[in-house]
Protein backbone atom coordinates (compact mmCIF):
# COMPACT_ATOMS: atom_id res chain seq x y z
CA UNK A 1 0.00 0.00 0.00
CA UNK A 2 2.15 2.83 -1.27
CA UNK A 3 -0.36 5.40 -0.41
CA UNK A 4 0.99 7.63 2.50
CA UNK A 5 -0.34 10.64 3.55
CA UNK A 6 1.06 11.14 7.33
CA UNK A 7 2.25 14.69 7.71
CA UNK A 8 2.95 16.15 10.92
CA UNK A 9 0.55 19.43 11.83
CA UNK A 10 3.72 21.79 11.37
CA UNK A 11 3.90 20.31 7.95
CA UNK A 12 0.39 20.75 7.07
CA UNK A 13 0.42 24.40 8.29
CA UNK A 14 3.95 24.77 6.06
CA UNK A 15 1.67 24.45 3.29
CA UNK A 16 -0.30 27.28 3.76
CA UNK A 17 0.88 30.58 2.82
CA UNK A 18 -0.22 34.09 3.36
CA UNK A 19 -3.65 35.74 2.46
CA UNK A 20 -5.52 31.90 1.14
CA UNK A 21 -9.19 31.14 1.87
CA UNK A 22 -9.11 28.07 4.44
CA UNK A 23 -12.25 26.34 5.19
CA UNK A 24 -12.32 24.51 8.78
CA UNK A 25 -14.75 21.40 9.45
CA UNK A 26 -16.78 21.49 12.84
CA UNK A 27 -19.99 23.45 14.32
CA UNK A 28 -19.49 25.61 16.54
CA UNK A 29 -17.76 24.02 20.27
CA UNK A 30 -18.02 20.72 17.84
CA UNK A 31 -14.68 18.71 16.77
CA UNK A 32 -12.68 21.87 15.63
CA UNK A 33 -9.17 21.12 14.26
CA UNK A 34 -7.85 22.67 17.02
CA UNK A 35 -4.57 20.93 17.14
CA UNK A 36 -4.06 22.30 13.43
CA UNK A 37 -5.66 25.80 14.37
CA UNK A 38 -2.85 26.09 17.31
CA UNK A 39 -0.54 25.39 14.27
CA UNK A 40 -1.43 28.13 12.58
CA UNK A 41 -1.22 30.33 15.57
CA UNK A 42 2.02 29.30 16.42
CA UNK A 43 2.83 30.26 12.38
CA UNK A 44 4.24 33.45 10.54
CA UNK A 45 0.59 33.38 8.35
CA UNK A 46 -1.27 36.10 8.08
CA UNK A 47 -3.62 38.10 6.29
CA UNK A 48 -5.90 34.57 5.78
CA UNK A 49 -9.90 34.47 5.16
CA UNK A 50 -11.44 31.77 7.17
CA UNK A 51 -14.80 30.00 5.83
CA UNK A 52 -16.19 28.20 9.46
CA UNK A 53 -19.28 27.31 10.99
CA UNK A 54 -17.28 29.20 13.75
CA UNK A 55 -16.35 28.23 17.36
CA UNK A 56 -13.06 29.18 19.53
CA UNK A 57 -10.98 28.74 16.37
CA UNK A 58 -12.60 31.85 15.00
CA UNK A 59 -11.93 34.08 18.36
CA UNK A 60 -8.44 32.58 18.73
CA UNK A 61 -7.51 33.34 15.26
CA UNK A 62 -9.32 37.31 15.59
CA UNK A 63 -6.87 37.23 18.86
CA UNK A 64 -3.61 36.07 17.23
CA UNK A 65 -4.28 38.68 14.05
CA UNK A 66 -4.16 36.22 11.81
CA UNK A 67 -7.35 36.70 9.91
CA UNK A 68 -8.28 39.70 7.40
CA UNK A 69 -11.63 38.30 6.51
CA UNK A 70 -14.37 36.13 8.01
CA UNK A 71 -17.08 34.48 6.12
CA UNK A 72 -19.45 32.85 8.62
CA UNK A 73 -23.59 32.65 9.63
CA UNK A 74 -22.68 33.13 13.05
CA UNK A 75 -19.66 32.15 15.78
CA UNK A 76 -20.54 30.19 19.10
CA UNK A 77 -19.05 27.89 21.64
CA UNK A 78 -22.85 26.23 21.90
CA UNK A 79 -22.21 26.34 25.87
CA UNK A 80 -20.84 29.50 25.98
CA UNK A 81 -23.63 31.32 23.19
CA UNK A 82 -21.55 33.87 22.38
CA UNK A 83 -17.42 33.94 21.12
CA UNK A 84 -15.95 36.83 23.13
CA UNK A 85 -12.81 36.91 21.20
CA UNK A 86 -14.88 37.15 18.04
CA UNK A 87 -17.12 40.10 19.47
CA UNK A 88 -14.82 42.05 20.07
CA UNK A 89 -12.83 42.21 17.20
CA UNK A 90 -16.51 42.56 15.18
CA UNK A 91 -16.86 45.53 18.02
CA UNK A 92 -13.52 47.31 17.29
CA UNK A 93 -14.49 46.87 13.81
CA UNK A 94 -11.11 45.28 12.84
CA UNK A 95 -12.59 42.27 10.34
CA UNK A 96 -13.51 42.20 7.25
CA UNK A 97 -16.65 40.04 7.13
CA UNK A 98 -18.92 38.32 5.28
CA UNK A 99 -21.85 37.81 6.83
CA UNK A 100 -24.19 34.89 5.34
CA UNK A 101 -27.38 32.41 6.41
CA UNK A 102 -25.93 29.54 7.40
CA UNK A 103 -27.54 27.10 4.79
CA UNK A 104 -26.20 29.86 2.44
CA UNK A 105 -22.65 28.75 3.69
CA UNK A 106 -22.92 25.44 2.89
CA UNK A 107 -24.77 26.21 -0.36
CA UNK A 108 -21.78 28.47 -1.45
CA UNK A 109 -19.20 25.43 -0.43
CA UNK A 110 -21.49 22.92 -2.67
CA UNK A 111 -21.12 25.35 -5.75
CA UNK A 112 -17.44 25.45 -5.13
CA UNK A 113 -17.07 21.55 -5.01
CA UNK A 114 -19.46 21.33 -8.00
CA UNK A 115 -16.83 23.90 -9.64
CA UNK A 116 -20.05 25.95 -10.05
CA UNK A 117 -20.05 29.53 -10.28
CA UNK A 118 -23.28 30.03 -8.05
CA UNK A 119 -26.18 27.92 -6.48
CA UNK A 120 -29.44 29.84 -7.15
CA UNK A 121 -31.44 30.00 -3.74
CA UNK A 122 -34.31 32.04 -1.91
CA UNK A 123 -32.63 32.17 1.51
CA UNK A 124 -31.29 35.64 2.09
CA UNK A 125 -34.22 37.44 -0.29
CA UNK A 126 -35.74 40.38 1.42
CA UNK A 127 -33.00 40.05 4.29
CA UNK A 128 -30.42 42.05 5.15
CA UNK A 129 -27.78 39.65 3.95
CA UNK A 130 -27.89 41.33 0.92
CA UNK A 131 -27.54 44.66 2.56
CA UNK A 132 -24.02 43.87 4.01
CA UNK A 133 -23.11 41.81 1.21
CA UNK A 134 -23.70 44.35 -1.47
CA UNK A 135 -21.16 41.98 -4.31
CA UNK A 136 -24.26 38.99 -3.85
CA UNK A 137 -25.98 39.20 -7.01
CA UNK A 138 -29.48 38.10 -7.81
CA UNK A 139 -30.08 35.74 -10.88
CA UNK A 140 -33.34 35.45 -13.17
CA UNK A 141 -35.22 31.84 -13.50
CA UNK A 142 -34.48 31.33 -17.25
CA UNK A 143 -37.96 29.29 -17.00
CA UNK A 144 -41.71 30.45 -17.26
CA UNK A 145 -42.06 31.41 -14.03
CA UNK A 146 -39.20 33.93 -14.33
CA UNK A 147 -38.33 34.06 -10.48
CA UNK A 148 -35.47 36.19 -8.97
CA UNK A 149 -33.40 34.27 -6.84
CA UNK A 150 -30.07 35.17 -4.55
CA UNK A 151 -26.62 33.79 -6.66
CA UNK A 152 -24.78 32.25 -3.86
CA UNK A 153 -21.22 32.26 -4.99
CA UNK A 154 -19.35 29.48 -4.90
CA UNK A 155 -16.81 29.59 -1.76
CA UNK A 156 -13.79 28.16 -3.63
CA UNK A 157 -11.41 26.79 -0.44
CA UNK A 158 -7.40 26.78 -0.90
CA UNK A 159 -7.21 24.61 1.90
CA UNK A 160 -9.73 22.59 4.11
CA UNK A 161 -8.87 21.66 7.57
CA UNK A 162 -10.66 18.68 9.50
CA UNK A 163 -10.81 16.79 12.65
CA UNK A 164 -12.36 13.14 12.15
CA UNK A 165 -12.30 10.25 15.16
CA UNK A 166 -10.41 7.95 12.78
CA UNK A 167 -8.31 7.84 9.77
CA UNK A 168 -5.52 5.50 7.56
CA UNK A 169 -2.45 6.46 6.39
CA UNK A 170 -4.47 6.59 2.81
CA UNK A 171 -6.88 9.34 3.44
CA UNK A 172 -9.64 7.46 4.71
CA UNK A 173 -11.67 8.31 7.49
CA UNK A 174 -15.06 7.90 9.65
CA UNK A 175 -16.88 10.59 11.23
CA UNK A 176 -18.29 8.59 14.82
CA UNK A 177 -20.32 11.22 16.30
CA UNK A 178 -24.36 11.60 15.70
CA UNK A 179 -23.92 14.97 13.71
CA UNK A 180 -21.23 14.71 10.29
CA UNK A 181 -21.47 18.86 10.26
CA UNK A 182 -20.42 20.24 6.60
CA UNK A 183 -16.90 18.80 6.62
CA UNK A 184 -17.56 16.62 3.35
CA UNK A 185 -18.79 20.01 1.62
CA UNK A 186 -15.56 21.63 3.13
CA UNK A 187 -13.36 18.36 1.89
CA UNK A 188 -15.08 19.08 -1.54
CA UNK A 189 -14.72 22.93 -2.23
CA UNK A 190 -10.95 22.60 -0.97
CA UNK A 191 -7.97 22.46 -3.53
CA UNK A 192 -6.01 20.77 -0.64
CA UNK A 193 -8.13 19.18 2.46
CA UNK A 194 -5.92 17.81 5.62
CA UNK A 195 -7.15 16.01 7.92
CA UNK A 196 -6.16 15.67 11.44
CA UNK A 197 -7.42 12.12 13.29
CA UNK A 198 -8.33 11.11 17.01
CA UNK A 199 -7.22 7.67 15.88
CA UNK A 200 -4.16 6.00 13.42
CA UNK A 201 -5.92 3.02 11.85
CA UNK A 202 -4.99 0.25 9.54
CA UNK A 203 -7.42 0.24 6.67
CA UNK A 204 -9.03 -2.93 7.47
CA UNK A 205 -10.91 -1.09 10.43
CA UNK A 206 -13.06 0.87 7.58
CA UNK A 207 -13.74 -2.92 6.37
CA UNK A 208 -17.64 -2.41 7.77
CA UNK A 209 -20.64 -1.83 5.87
CA UNK A 210 -22.83 -0.17 7.99
CA UNK A 211 -20.57 2.38 9.11
CA UNK A 212 -19.01 3.33 5.76
CA UNK A 213 -22.82 4.07 4.53
CA UNK A 214 -23.16 6.58 6.94
CA UNK A 215 -19.90 7.24 8.70
CA UNK A 216 -17.26 7.90 6.20
CA UNK A 217 -18.87 10.88 3.77
CA UNK A 218 -15.44 11.87 2.70
CA UNK A 219 -13.38 9.48 -0.09
CA UNK A 220 -9.71 9.63 0.26
CA UNK A 221 -8.95 11.25 -3.35
CA UNK A 222 -10.21 14.75 -1.90
CA UNK A 223 -7.54 14.24 1.49
CA UNK A 224 -4.27 15.53 1.08
CA UNK A 225 -2.72 15.03 4.17
CA UNK A 226 -3.23 12.74 7.30
CA UNK A 227 -2.08 14.64 10.99
CA UNK A 228 -1.95 12.21 14.23
CA UNK A 229 -3.70 13.82 16.78
CA UNK A 230 -5.07 11.97 19.72
CA UNK A 231 -7.00 14.55 22.09
CA UNK A 232 -6.94 17.36 18.53
CA UNK A 233 -9.99 19.50 19.09
CA UNK A 234 -9.82 20.04 22.49
CA UNK A 235 -11.35 22.10 24.17
CA UNK A 236 -13.96 21.65 21.60
CA UNK A 237 -15.92 17.71 21.95
CA UNK A 238 -15.52 14.72 20.03
CA UNK A 239 -18.00 12.66 20.22
CA UNK A 240 -17.88 9.63 21.00
CA UNK A 241 -14.55 10.33 22.33
CA UNK A 242 -14.97 13.18 24.88
CA UNK A 243 -17.38 16.46 25.24
CA UNK A 244 -16.40 20.16 25.51
CA UNK A 245 -14.12 21.17 28.06
CA UNK A 246 -16.29 23.88 29.52
CA UNK A 247 -14.39 25.28 32.30
CA UNK A 248 -11.30 25.36 29.74
CA UNK A 249 -13.53 27.88 26.85
CA UNK A 250 -14.74 29.97 29.89
CA UNK A 251 -11.30 30.70 31.08
CA UNK A 252 -10.49 31.02 27.53
CA UNK A 253 -13.49 33.80 27.16
CA UNK A 254 -12.46 35.72 29.96
CA UNK A 255 -9.21 36.18 28.03
CA UNK A 256 -11.26 38.69 25.55
CA UNK A 257 -10.94 41.01 28.48
CA UNK A 258 -7.38 42.69 27.75
CA UNK A 259 -4.32 42.00 25.88
CA UNK A 260 -2.05 40.96 28.64
CA UNK A 261 -4.76 38.32 29.32
CA UNK A 262 -4.43 37.02 25.79
CA UNK A 263 -0.77 37.06 25.83
CA UNK A 264 -0.91 34.88 29.13
CA UNK A 265 -3.13 32.53 27.62
CA UNK A 266 -1.77 32.24 24.53
CA UNK A 267 2.36 31.65 26.25
CA UNK A 268 0.64 28.68 28.25
CA UNK A 269 -1.98 26.88 25.68
CA UNK A 270 -0.57 28.01 22.80
CA UNK A 271 3.15 28.28 22.69
CA UNK A 272 3.61 25.12 23.89
CA UNK A 273 4.60 21.32 22.64
CA UNK A 274 1.35 18.92 22.04
CA UNK A 275 2.71 17.39 25.16
CA UNK A 276 2.63 19.84 27.70
CA UNK A 277 -0.81 21.30 26.45
CA UNK A 278 -2.09 17.31 27.45
CA UNK A 279 -0.50 17.82 30.45
CA UNK A 280 -1.99 21.10 31.26
CA UNK A 281 -5.37 20.36 30.16
CA UNK A 282 -5.33 17.36 32.31
CA UNK A 283 -4.28 14.41 31.07
CA UNK A 284 -5.72 12.01 28.47
CA UNK A 285 -8.23 10.49 31.43
CA UNK A 286 -8.91 14.07 32.36
CA UNK A 287 -10.49 15.22 28.63
CA UNK A 288 -11.94 11.50 28.00
CA UNK A 289 -14.04 12.07 30.96
CA UNK A 290 -14.98 15.09 29.91
CA UNK A 291 -19.33 14.26 29.47
CA UNK A 292 -20.32 14.98 26.10
CA UNK A 293 -22.88 18.12 25.78
CA UNK A 294 -26.76 17.67 26.28
CA UNK A 295 -28.30 19.86 24.01
CA UNK B 1 -49.88 14.64 41.99
CA UNK B 2 -51.18 16.88 39.37
CA UNK B 3 -50.88 20.54 39.94
CA UNK B 4 -53.76 22.71 39.90
CA UNK B 5 -54.23 25.72 37.75
CA UNK B 6 -54.00 27.91 40.71
CA UNK B 7 -50.53 26.97 41.68
CA UNK B 8 -49.51 27.22 37.74
CA UNK B 9 -46.17 29.39 37.02
CA UNK B 10 -46.16 32.13 34.30
CA UNK B 11 -43.01 30.12 32.33
CA UNK B 12 -46.33 27.34 32.46
CA UNK B 13 -48.58 29.87 30.89
CA UNK B 14 -46.22 30.90 28.53
CA UNK B 15 -45.57 27.10 27.68
CA UNK B 16 -48.93 26.53 27.07
CA UNK B 17 -49.55 29.12 25.09
CA UNK B 18 -46.68 28.56 22.98
CA UNK B 19 -47.69 25.36 22.02
CA UNK B 20 -50.70 26.56 20.24
CA UNK B 21 -48.02 27.44 17.45
CA UNK B 22 -48.29 24.03 16.56
CA UNK B 23 -51.70 22.63 16.83
CA UNK B 24 -52.49 22.53 13.01
CA UNK B 25 -49.66 21.54 12.06
CA UNK B 26 -49.58 17.84 11.18
CA UNK B 27 -46.60 16.10 10.01
CA UNK B 28 -43.81 18.64 10.12
CA UNK B 29 -40.09 19.83 11.91
CA UNK B 30 -40.90 20.92 15.41
CA UNK B 31 -37.99 23.39 16.60
CA UNK B 32 -37.83 25.00 19.53
CA UNK B 33 -34.95 27.01 20.04
CA UNK B 34 -34.30 27.89 23.97
CA UNK B 35 -36.20 26.70 26.83
CA UNK B 36 -39.35 27.80 26.20
CA UNK B 37 -39.91 26.92 22.60
CA UNK B 38 -38.75 23.38 23.25
CA UNK B 39 -40.85 22.90 26.15
CA UNK B 40 -43.80 24.34 23.78
CA UNK B 41 -42.72 22.36 20.47
CA UNK B 42 -42.72 19.18 22.89
CA UNK B 43 -46.00 19.74 24.85
CA UNK B 44 -47.58 20.13 21.87
CA UNK B 45 -46.06 16.91 20.15
CA UNK B 46 -46.85 15.04 23.58
CA UNK B 47 -50.37 16.13 23.56
CA UNK B 48 -52.68 17.88 20.86
CA UNK B 49 -50.09 17.31 17.79
CA UNK B 50 -48.66 13.53 18.28
CA UNK B 51 -47.64 14.01 13.84
CA UNK B 52 -45.04 16.58 14.39
CA UNK B 53 -41.61 15.56 14.26
CA UNK B 54 -38.77 16.47 16.64
CA UNK B 55 -34.79 16.04 17.69
CA UNK B 56 -33.37 15.18 20.54
CA UNK B 57 -31.97 18.72 20.30
CA UNK B 58 -28.95 17.40 18.19
CA UNK B 59 -29.06 14.46 14.99
CA UNK B 60 -31.98 12.13 15.87
CA UNK B 61 -35.40 11.94 15.10
CA UNK B 62 -37.29 10.75 18.15
CA UNK B 63 -40.30 9.40 18.29
CA UNK B 64 -41.66 11.38 21.69
CA UNK B 65 -40.04 14.60 23.33
CA UNK B 66 -36.59 14.61 24.97
CA UNK B 67 -37.23 15.55 28.50
CA UNK B 68 -34.73 19.00 28.79
CA UNK B 69 -32.07 19.20 31.09
CA UNK B 70 -29.86 15.98 32.54
CA UNK B 71 -31.39 12.87 31.29
CA UNK B 72 -30.36 10.06 34.07
CA UNK B 73 -31.16 7.12 32.69
CA UNK B 74 -33.41 8.39 30.07
CA UNK B 75 -32.79 7.66 26.39
CA UNK B 76 -34.04 9.05 23.32
CA UNK B 77 -36.40 7.17 21.58
CA UNK B 78 -34.82 7.64 17.79
CA UNK B 79 -36.80 7.28 15.03
CA UNK B 80 -34.48 8.87 12.38
CA UNK B 81 -31.38 10.90 11.45
CA UNK B 82 -31.76 14.50 11.51
CA UNK B 83 -27.85 16.15 10.97
CA UNK B 84 -27.91 19.96 10.11
CA UNK B 85 -27.25 18.91 6.67
CA UNK B 86 -30.64 17.14 6.38
CA UNK B 87 -32.28 20.04 8.30
CA UNK B 88 -31.50 22.28 5.88
CA UNK B 89 -32.50 20.09 3.02
CA UNK B 90 -35.41 19.71 5.01
CA UNK B 91 -36.33 23.49 5.63
CA UNK B 92 -35.82 25.01 2.13
CA UNK B 93 -38.49 22.47 1.41
CA UNK B 94 -40.57 24.03 4.13
CA UNK B 95 -41.48 21.39 6.40
CA UNK B 96 -40.71 23.33 9.12
CA UNK B 97 -41.75 25.32 12.22
CA UNK B 98 -39.45 27.18 14.33
CA UNK B 99 -39.53 29.01 17.23
CA UNK B 100 -37.00 31.55 18.33
CA UNK B 101 -36.44 33.94 20.49
CA UNK B 102 -34.90 36.89 18.56
CA UNK B 103 -33.10 40.58 20.30
CA UNK B 104 -35.26 42.72 18.20
CA UNK B 105 -38.60 42.15 16.26
CA UNK B 106 -40.53 44.74 14.22
CA UNK B 107 -44.19 46.16 13.48
CA UNK B 108 -44.15 43.88 10.30
CA UNK B 109 -42.37 40.55 12.01
CA UNK B 110 -38.55 41.42 10.80
CA UNK B 111 -36.04 39.93 13.63
CA UNK B 112 -32.94 39.87 14.65
CA UNK B 113 -30.43 38.10 16.48
CA UNK B 114 -27.05 39.20 14.47
CA UNK B 115 -25.69 42.69 16.13
CA UNK B 116 -27.23 45.79 17.43
CA UNK B 117 -26.07 49.67 17.25
CA UNK B 118 -23.45 50.87 15.00
CA UNK B 119 -22.78 49.93 11.48
CA UNK B 120 -23.03 46.86 10.55
CA UNK B 121 -19.07 47.12 10.21
CA UNK B 122 -18.64 47.93 13.62
CA UNK B 123 -21.37 47.17 15.72
CA UNK B 124 -21.45 48.39 18.74
CA UNK B 125 -22.84 45.06 19.99
CA UNK B 126 -21.80 41.48 18.43
CA UNK B 127 -24.11 39.00 18.86
CA UNK B 128 -24.38 35.21 16.91
CA UNK B 129 -24.37 36.47 13.30
CA UNK B 130 -27.70 35.65 11.41
CA UNK B 131 -27.47 31.90 11.99
CA UNK B 132 -30.34 30.37 10.10
CA UNK B 133 -32.77 32.64 10.46
CA UNK B 134 -32.97 34.15 6.75
CA UNK B 135 -33.43 30.63 5.38
CA UNK B 136 -36.18 29.63 7.85
CA UNK B 137 -38.26 32.87 7.48
CA UNK B 138 -38.23 33.08 4.02
CA UNK B 139 -39.09 28.85 3.60
CA UNK B 140 -41.21 27.90 6.79
CA UNK B 141 -43.30 29.02 9.19
CA UNK B 142 -41.81 31.05 12.16
CA UNK B 143 -43.37 31.92 15.78
CA UNK B 144 -41.18 33.90 18.48
CA UNK B 145 -41.06 33.88 22.54
CA UNK B 146 -39.76 36.71 23.97
CA UNK B 147 -39.21 36.67 27.60
CA UNK B 148 -39.00 40.76 28.13
CA UNK B 149 -41.70 42.37 26.41
CA UNK B 150 -40.11 46.07 25.98
CA UNK B 151 -39.84 48.65 23.50
CA UNK B 152 -35.60 47.46 23.23
CA UNK B 153 -36.99 44.37 22.09
CA UNK B 154 -39.98 45.47 19.93
CA UNK B 155 -38.42 48.21 18.30
CA UNK B 156 -39.71 51.55 16.44
CA UNK B 157 -39.34 51.44 13.12
CA UNK B 158 -36.57 48.52 11.66
CA UNK B 159 -34.63 46.15 13.39
CA UNK B 160 -31.00 46.88 13.64
CA UNK B 161 -30.12 43.94 11.10
CA UNK B 162 -32.81 42.05 9.28
CA UNK B 163 -31.95 38.50 9.87
CA UNK B 164 -35.25 37.23 9.83
CA UNK B 165 -37.22 38.66 7.64
CA UNK B 166 -41.19 40.02 8.12
CA UNK B 167 -43.95 41.22 5.94
CA UNK B 168 -42.23 44.36 4.47
CA UNK B 169 -42.78 43.16 0.61
CA UNK B 170 -40.76 46.60 -0.40
CA UNK B 171 -37.55 45.07 0.48
CA UNK B 172 -38.41 42.48 -2.22
CA UNK B 173 -37.24 42.64 -6.33
CA UNK B 174 -39.75 41.81 -8.92
CA UNK B 175 -39.80 38.69 -9.49
CA UNK B 176 -38.79 37.91 -6.17
CA UNK B 177 -40.70 35.20 -3.83
CA UNK B 178 -41.40 33.96 -0.63
CA UNK B 179 -43.12 31.56 1.31
CA UNK B 180 -43.22 34.01 4.65
CA UNK B 181 -45.65 32.50 7.56
CA UNK B 182 -45.26 34.17 10.69
CA UNK B 183 -47.67 32.92 13.47
CA UNK B 184 -47.27 33.52 17.22
CA UNK B 185 -45.33 35.85 19.21
CA UNK B 186 -45.53 34.97 23.02
CA UNK B 187 -44.25 36.94 25.52
CA UNK B 188 -44.50 37.74 29.79
CA UNK B 189 -47.26 39.91 29.34
CA UNK B 190 -49.34 38.72 26.22
CA UNK B 191 -50.00 36.62 23.13
CA UNK B 192 -49.84 38.56 19.41
CA UNK B 193 -49.54 37.18 15.76
CA UNK B 194 -49.78 39.18 12.83
CA UNK B 195 -53.12 39.45 11.90
CA UNK B 196 -52.85 43.18 11.79
CA UNK B 197 -53.52 45.99 9.26
CA UNK B 198 -50.66 44.37 5.86
CA UNK B 199 -49.60 41.65 8.42
CA UNK B 200 -48.75 43.70 11.16
CA UNK B 201 -48.10 42.63 14.50
CA UNK B 202 -51.13 42.57 16.78
CA UNK B 203 -52.78 41.48 20.08
CA UNK B 204 -54.20 38.14 20.43
CA UNK B 205 -54.88 37.90 24.44
CA UNK B 206 -53.05 39.23 27.54
CA UNK B 207 -52.14 37.00 30.24
CA UNK B 208 -53.88 37.51 33.62
CA UNK B 209 -53.59 40.61 35.40
CA UNK B 210 -51.52 42.71 32.68
CA UNK B 211 -53.48 45.58 31.49
CA UNK B 212 -53.55 46.71 27.85
CA UNK B 213 -51.57 50.41 28.43
CA UNK B 214 -48.64 48.19 29.98
CA UNK B 215 -48.42 46.18 26.86
CA UNK B 216 -48.73 49.41 24.49
CA UNK B 217 -46.18 51.41 26.36
CA UNK B 218 -43.83 48.61 26.45
CA UNK B 219 -43.86 48.43 22.03
CA UNK B 220 -42.28 50.49 20.34
CA UNK B 221 -44.65 50.83 17.59
CA UNK B 222 -48.37 51.07 17.49
CA UNK B 223 -49.44 47.75 18.21
CA UNK B 224 -53.22 46.67 16.92
CA UNK B 225 -55.41 45.36 19.16
CA UNK B 226 -59.40 43.65 19.19
CA UNK B 227 -62.12 45.18 20.74
CA UNK B 228 -62.67 42.46 22.88
CA UNK B 229 -59.30 41.30 24.40
CA UNK B 230 -59.94 37.34 26.33
CA UNK B 231 -57.56 36.58 28.82
CA UNK B 232 -54.67 33.95 28.19
CA UNK B 233 -55.79 30.65 28.71
CA UNK B 234 -54.65 28.80 31.40
CA UNK B 235 -52.93 25.27 31.35
CA UNK B 236 -55.15 22.52 32.05
CA UNK B 237 -54.03 20.20 34.41
CA UNK B 238 -52.86 17.99 32.30
CA UNK B 239 -51.27 20.08 30.41
CA UNK B 240 -49.14 21.06 33.53
CA UNK B 241 -48.71 17.33 34.43
CA UNK B 242 -47.05 16.69 30.83
CA UNK B 243 -45.06 19.84 31.26
CA UNK B 244 -43.67 18.87 34.26
CA UNK B 245 -43.08 15.57 32.46
CA UNK B 246 -41.00 17.40 30.01
CA UNK B 247 -39.31 19.47 32.49
CA UNK B 248 -38.15 17.31 35.68
CA UNK B 249 -35.80 19.39 37.08
CA UNK B 250 -38.16 22.30 37.10
CA UNK B 251 -35.59 24.38 34.52
CA UNK B 252 -38.37 26.67 34.16
CA UNK B 253 -38.43 27.82 37.93
CA UNK B 254 -35.48 29.71 36.26
CA UNK B 255 -36.49 31.54 33.18
CA UNK B 256 -37.90 34.65 35.28
CA UNK B 257 -36.53 35.71 39.19
CA UNK B 258 -38.78 34.73 41.58
CA UNK B 259 -40.44 32.29 39.45
CA UNK B 260 -43.86 34.64 38.75
CA UNK B 261 -47.27 33.06 39.40
CA UNK B 262 -49.45 32.71 36.12
CA UNK B 263 -52.00 34.99 38.20
CA UNK B 264 -50.56 37.69 40.10
CA UNK B 265 -51.59 37.72 43.65
CA UNK B 266 -54.13 40.05 44.36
Amino acid sequence: MPLDKMMSAAEVIAELRDGMTIGIGGWGGRRKPMALVREILRSPLRELTVVSYGGPEVGMLCAAGKLRRLIYGFVSLDVIPLEAHFRRARQAGTLEVMELDEGLLQWGLRAAAMRLPFLPARTGLGSDVMRVNPDLATVRSPYADAESLLAMPALTLDAALLHVNRADRRGSSQLLGPDPFFDEWFARAATRCYISCEERVDTSCFDDAQLARVAMPIERSLVNGVVEAPWGAHPTSCAPHYGIDVKHLKEYSATAADDSAWDEWRQRWVDCSPADYLAAAGGAEHIASLPLPVF
Amino acid sequence: MIASPAECRLSELCIAAAAEAWRDDGEVLATGIGLVPRLAASLAMASFNPELMMTDGEAYLVSEPVPVGPRGDYRPRIEGWMPYARVFDNLWGGRRHAMVTPVQVDRYGQSNISCIGGDFQRPKVQLLGCRGFPGNTVHHANSMFIPQHNARVFVKGEVDMVAGIGYRSERLEPGQRTFIDLRLVVSNLCVMDFGGTDHALRLRSLHPGVRLDEVLDNTGFSLEYPEQLPSTTLPSPEQLALIAELDPHDLRAAIWPDNPPAVPLA
